[in-house]
């Protein structure tokens, strides 16, 4: 029987000096990859694609560093640690796009763009209104995901260092800055590299002792997890209760991740689709090994730590795995995962942030403000401003949504993700009847429907939107359960029976006004893909055969030749 | 690469069978992967009382577990049955077109 938490006393929340130190030579060595980087940091494909010059596995590596989020190894973890099995559809609902990301998108991407997505979109169709509609399309994704990810920086840094929320975010923002703004994708990509090492490690360390405590058998572990949380834990809840709703966001999640702009755009600093379509298995093999740790990790956080010590934490669970760390390694072993933790928040918001500055230096300047024609200096200028303001503007947004709850926001990053962003570009590769006016209708329906639905759902409308009258409604309703039991607990006196059966008719009447209070939300689903990304598709399909483009119809014919074996894609020429 | 040889390319039936390979693979792998997921899915909608099974007699672990992870596992198999296939016969149909072509 391995010890149990009962006496544990956790330093999560203090400045921990062997996480600073750790977190110091991260950051020492990435400042210092970043003046190499800068060195080669001189032309814009360089600036944006690392100049095609990153291997396959270093691509996959990245491509894991890039999307295995904070909210992926803390909020993971803390999911199946406090709901179980639940948590576990969450691990899987992360790497499914993965397979249709190689099968659909890799490869057409890297042989008929250049540094974003939208140069595939607009490969043959006009290239202004594509552009201009893409390129929101991507900010609208990169902004909601870069908020989400900023606040769960200042929260997460708080909660594990007790450092000022706002200290937290100038740090992360400063060093997102610095990484993007003077290395580009050489820096970014090797600062995930590193990221996905660690990170990858760490969790593999951290189960590995887990395990130990529990003589390294998965039998075991199980049984003691179900011996103190009963076989329910173990088994599917709650959570899914709605077919439809689960429908939608398992096509969020899957159709999200192949619309994601800074994960599009790391398919260009390889040099050919053969190395894309690699970089995705290697990516695929890290993040699902990623992603079955964490329930290892879930589970022994459980068993060992307790479900209560976590949530007395933090109430979301999101401290589990560190928790984990300081139980079975120690002070030394919590720090350094703390630093992973933190090194994880920065390659993230830093791809992001190299995504968001091409989305507006590359697509809207060059591309719709100057048609195309402004040269390598001009468009490099534009790109670093565009860097700068991007990372000072994420600050900002941090500060703005403080305290907020804004898990929302990824659902909303994906839900844009696979609605406008996804359904266009699937379409201009394999439709040799897509037209501008189709792609244009696909991706503005898809993006105001995501939007749209998901302010009027109840996790916006009701959790957010009304968060005062929501409290007052569970508090009411909680209540009312509490005099329930206390009613149905044999042994009371009748005298206090009664008094007790006055306050609950009282508590009902009371948790009936709070409820009454909350406005329902006129959307009833959580998720709202099923439709978004359905008329998105249904959208681009009618407008485009309402509509007739000859030229685009002949180049798709070229674009063939181009995407079936790479003649004529940039930067494969070097062969 | 001029006009007229893209139109030999298009016209060359190895360019039009390693096409219509490529999407058929394309698409039989990612309908494996959607009925993969969504089967997962349904089974956790419809059939919870089948994942909560107990995955031996005496055994705590529910065949909900080693199926979520499998699904994990058998996702990363198939893009590895992509890559086994594309490095072995896509990418030699590719070099020999394009080395036809000169391209």
């Amino acid at each position: 029987m391995p010890a149990q938490a009962a006496q544990f006393q956790s330093v999560i929340g203090t400045l921990n000096p062997s996480a600073v130190i750790c977190f110091l030579i991260f950051v020492a060595a990435t400042l210092g990859i970043t003046y190499w980087a800068a060195q080669k940091t001189k032309t814009a494909s360089q600036f944006y694609a690392a100049g095609g010059g990153i291997t396959g596995f270093q691509n996959g590596l990245a491509l894991a560093g890039d999307y295995m989020s904070a909210a992926s190894f803390l909020g993971i973890a803390g999911l199946v640690s406090t709901k179980g099995y639940d948590g576990l559809i969450y691990s899987v609902g992360w790497l499914v796009g993965w397979p249709i990301v190689m099968f659909l998108i890799s490869e057409p991407l890297r042989n008929l763009g250049k540094y974003t997505f939208s140069d595939v979109v607009a490969f043959r169709l006009q290239p202004k209104p594509i552009k201009t509609a893409a390129a929101i399309g991507s900010l609208v994704t990169v902004l909601f995901y870069l908020t989400a990810q900023m606040v769960g920086a200042g929260t997460l840094i708080k909660l594990m260092f007790n450092l000022p929320y706002e200290l937290a975010l100038y740090i992360v923002g400063g060093l997102m800055i610095a990484y993007v703004l003077f290395g580009g994708m050489l820096a970014t990509t090797w600062v995930q590299i590193i990221k996905a090492v660690l990170l990858l490690g760490g969790a593999t360390i951290l189960v590995l002792i887990t395990l130990g405590k529990v003589d390294f058998s998965y039998p075991k572990l199980f049984q003691m997890v179900s011996e103190k949380y009963g076989g329910a834990f173990l088994e599917p809840g709650g959570l899914i209760s709605n077919p439809l709703d689960a429908f939608s966001l398992g096509l969020a999640l899957m159709f999200g991740t192949a619309g994601l702009p800074h994960i599009l755009m790391r398919f260009y600093t390889v040099p050919d689709a053969r190395e894309a379509r690699k970089s995705v298995f290697y990516a695929t093999g890290f993040i699902g090994y990623f992603y079955i740790l964490t329930v290892t990790i879930g589970f022994g956080a459980a068993l060992l730590v307790g479900k209560d010590f976590i949530m007395g934490i933090d109430k979301g669970g999101n401290m589990a795995a560190l928790a984990l760390a300081e139980f079975t390694g120690g002070t030394l072993f919590l720090g350094f995962l703390g630093a992973v933790a933190f090194a994880t928040i920065l390659a993230v918001v830093a791809g992001l942030t190299l995504a968001g500055a091409s989305a507006l230096s590359h697509d809207l300047y060059v591309g719709v403000f100057r048609s195309g024609k402004a040269n390598e200096k001009e468009e490099m200028k534009v790109a670093k401003i565009a860097t700068l303001g991007l990372g000072i503007l994420a600050v900002i947004l941090g500060i703005l949504f403080k305290g907020q709850n804004v898990a929302f926001m990824v659902g909303l990053a994906f839900a844009v993700a696979s609605s406008a962003n996804f359904p266009a570009l699937l379409m201009s590769i394999v439709w040799k009847r897509f037209t501008t006016s189709g792609a244009v209708a696909s991706i503005y329906t898809g993006m105001i429907l995501a939007v749209t639905l998901i302010v009027m759902s109840p996790t916006v409308y009701i959790d957010v939107m009304q968060a005062k009258e929501k409290k007052a409604m569970d508090a009411a309703t909680e209540a009312v359960t509490k005099l329930e039991k206390v009613i149905a607990a044999p042994g009371l006196a009748p005298a206090d029976l009664a008094a007790k059966q006055l306050e609950l008719t009282k508590a009902k009447a009371d948790a009936d006004t709070a409820k009454a209070a909350v406005k329902p939300a006129p959307f009833k689903m959580k998720n709202p893909g099923v439709f978004s990304i359905g008329l998105a598709f249904l959208m681009g399909i009618l407008v485009s055969l309402m509509t007739r483009e000859k030229e685009a119809e002949e180049l798709f014919e070229a674009e063939k030749v181009r995407t079936y074996i790479g003649i004529g894609a940039e930067g494969a020429s070097k062969h | 690469m001029s006009g007229k040889s893209i139109q030999q390319i298009l016209d060359d039936p190895e360019f039009k069978a390693l096409a219509s390979q490529k999407n058929t693979v394309s698409l039989v792998l990612t309908i494996a992967e959607l009925v993969l997921y969504f089967g997962f899915i349904a089974l956790i909608a419809y059939n919870k009382p089948f994942l909560a099974q107990k995955f031996a007699a005496g055994s705590a672990i529910t065949i909900g577990i080693p199926i979520a992870v499998g699904v994990i596992v058998l996702s990363w198999v198939l893009t590895g049955i992509y890559i086994f296939w594309a490095n072995n016969t896509y990418d030699d149909m590719v070099k020999r077109v394009k080395k036809r072509f000169g391209g």
